[in-house]
């Protein structure tokens, strides 16, 4: 079924911007005629070898790609069971996939002649990454985020402060990601001539989530043909952890026609995918609803207000998740799972035992369930795990969390 | 004919133009905005704009951003605003009542079972600030055959290219969002807004309402003498958010009301 133009999995969205019945294009009259602008030059940049060869240019370059596929021995000894490769995303520049994107969208603002950047972040790595190239490139850049992730995540605040950028804090609602996405989508309604909004995920109104898949498809793609080289075949199961789902997406979509290749999203499971809703994961423990431009399944309560959810990951704290996400769900091609925090806490410190690498928690999430299928599996069933980000930025939470833990077991988290 | 349509053919026949208030549903309690929606045709109101809370309300500045968190936390929702319309109703049979908000609260409802009960409950029209003319079949194209008049927002972003887009589908008014931004931020000037409403006009003959930065007596007049009519919300709910006893709110309410009637 491969290839096939007329069953394929991989030729969404429609000119609608729907995959199936999700997605869309939900937004103020006033952004409506921005964001048909936008899809415009996407649609022109996507078949221009120029724009292509530019970013090719600066993933090489400046973003240091192809990252590494790595065969992770020790954990594959350690679980006994399937072969582990990780897709070592958390190497590239600014230590996340959200640079990947993030290029894609700037070189398109560049050719937009927009000279003013706004964007919205959660933990900050798409805040420091946007940052970032702006500062490369000369532009302005103003980041929305939640006056409670300021105070939480003061090094990347820090960070973009150094690289030029204006952290404004979000005090509307209740101060989270998805405030910031509204505070973001109210300036651009009010600065409508000049600014450019980089979206960090694979979400919001049609072209974003499909531009944003199409760039961080890099990901996939390299890992396709590197799996190929080391193994001569393709995984048998792939596997990423999804906040709104761009890393996971860019990932899975080169491989959505590869019958043979199992794919699982893995979702913030927070405390527990319980009545109280003290989790992230739209898919298992949510609804279809419409929200930041788009339909997809969302964390709502009986009236189709939004819930905040909750997950130690900040990166993964946001109630929503991409369109192409909600269609894979629908149609059963891709089947998403829910990891705890404290899983994915134990998942962070097997990581750093068995390989010396210090993840970020939002990998850490897909980390898990690797842990959980793979001791099941035979030692030929090849795994393939972005490892979509570094966890430099993540260990004070952690530390604090273990710290807590501490106060039992003399030193040592518990198992 | 609606109790929109049938509105504007009064005014009409007054040579006066239409001036709408917008209050937030349930803010800061049920009781209190149900108060002020009661006392608002007295004061000169001619279409009521009946706020539904929703948590996202991304086309709003912080004053409807706050009346809607007041709404939400006082136990407000889409169920009880509908009821508050059915109440108004039980004493006023003509004055419209067009609910304002966003799509998720009626999408998470089901599309039908809501145009039902937003017509028992006599509402006339809905403006629902999420749902562009590319998004006609969710809810426009259904509310009209249900009765209910589906008012557009036209902006000015809105060039001659996609006004008929966005023309296509609307009725009762067009709702001319006089800047670009959220609601309460720039105040509207009656100079730009002139042209672009003589824009519109030219191209439907539906009345053209505009909002979005009215706040003065002085601007609904001079706002209102370039249009069909005006919108004031923030500044109403300013008022509201003070505290102000429903009285005071609704005396603000008449002076509004007076200037556009000037207009």
């Amino acid at each position: 079924m491969a290839n096939d133009l007329f069953n394929s999995f991989m030729n969404g969205p429609d000119e609608k911007g729907r995959f199936g019945d999700f997605g869309g294009r939900f937004v103020s009259e006033t952004l409506m005629p921005l964001i048909l602008d936008l899809e415009a030059e996407y649609e022109k940049a996507k078949t221009d070898d120029s724009f292509w060869a530019e970013m090719q240019y600066l993933w090489t370059h400046y973003v240091g790609r192809p990252s590494p596929l790595y065969f992770a021995e020790s954990l594959t000894e350690r679980l006994g069971g399937a072969k582990i490769y990780l897709k070592r995303d958390e190497l590239n520049h600014t230590g996340a996939h959200k640079i990947n994107n993030v290029l894609g969208q700037i070189l398109l603002a560049r050719r937009m002649g927009k000279k003013r950047i706004i964007a919205e972040t959660g933990a900050g790595q798409h805040g420091v990454a946007t940052a970032t190239v702006c500062a490369k490139f000369g532009l302005k850049c103003i980041v929305y985020m939640g006056a409670h992730d300021v105070q939480r995540q003061a090094p990347n605040v820090f960070r973009m402060r150094l690289l030029g950028a204006e952290v404004i804090p979000v005090s509307s609602g209740r101060g989270t990601l998805k405030d910031a996405m509204n505070d973001a989508l109210r300036d651009w309604v009010t600065n409508v001539s000049d600014t450019f909004y980089c979206i960090g995920t694979a979400a919001g109104p049609h072209p974003y989530p499909a531009m944003v898949r199409d760039f961080q498809s890099i990901i996939g793609k390299e890992a396709k043909e590197q799996m190929q080289e080391a193994e001569g075949r393709l995984p048998d199961t792939i596997i990423a952890a999804i906040g709104g789902g761009s890393n996971a997406i860019g990932l899975f979509h080169p491989f959505l026609d590869d019958d043979s290749v199992r794919i699982i999203g893995v979702e913030a499971g927070g405390k527990g995918v319980n009545d109280d809703m003290e989790h992230c994961a739209s898919l298992t423990g949510g609804r279809p609803g419409v929200l930041h431009g788009n339909r997809t399944f969302l964390l709502q309560d009986d009236d189709g207000q939004i819930l905040d959810g909750y997950s130690i990951s900040a990166g993964l704290d946001y109630p929503g998740i991409g369109p192409e996400h909600s269609w894979l769900h629908e149609i059963g091609r891709a089947e998403y799972v829910a990891i705890t925090d404290k899983e994915a806490l134990d998942a962070f410190q097997l990581c750093c035992e068995t390989e010396g690498i210090i993840p970020a928690l939002e990998p850490c999430h897909a980390l898990a369930h690797v842990a959980k299928i793979a001791p099941d599996l035979p030692k030929d069933h090849i795994i393939c795990m972005n490892m979509c980000g570094r966890g430099d930025k993540d260990i004070y939470t952690v530390a604090k969390y273990l710290g807590f833990d501490m106060s039992d077991t003399e030193g040592r988290a518990a198992d | 004919m609606t109790r929109i349509d049938a509105k504007f053919a009064a005014l009409a026949e007054k040579g006066q133009k239409a001036f709408v208030s917008y209050i937030m549903g349930g803010d800061p309690d049920m009781a209190t905005s149900l108060e002020v929606m009661k006392g608002l045709p007295a004061a000169g109101v001619d279409i009521i704009e009946l706020g539904v809370p929703f948590t996202d309300p991304m086309a709003d500045g912080p004053t409807i951003q706050l009346a809607g968190q007041r709404a939400l936390e006082s136990g407000m929702t889409l169920q009880k605003t509908l009821d508050m319309a059915a109440e108004f109703r039980k004493d006023d049979d003509t004055t419209p009542i067009v609910l304002m908000g966003y799509y998720n609260p009626i999408y998470n409802r089901g599309v039908e079972k809501f145009l039902v009960d937003a017509k028992a409950a006599g509402v006339d029209g809905l403006i629902v600030v999420d749902l562009p003319p590319e998004e006609d079949d969710e809810l426009c194209i259904p509310a009209q055959k249900a009765g209910l008049n589906f008012i557009r927002l036209a902006t000015p972003t809105t060039d001659d290219k996609r006004l008929p887009k966005v023309l296509q589908n609307t009725s009762g008014f067009v709702y001319y969002v006089s800047v670009t931004g959220v609601t309460g931020a720039t105040e509207a000037q009656a100079a730009n807004v002139g042209p672009e409403v003589a824009r519109i006009k030219a191209a439907t003959d539906i009345p053209v309402i505009v909002g979005f930065g009215v706040n003065t007596p002085e601007k609904a007049e001079a706002i209102a003498s370039v249009a069909d009519g005006t919108v004031v919300g923030s500044a109403i709910v300013s008022k509201i958010a003070a505290g102000e006893p429903v009285s005071d709110v609704l005396a603000f309410v008449k002076t509004l009301a007076d200037g556009a009637h000037r207009g």
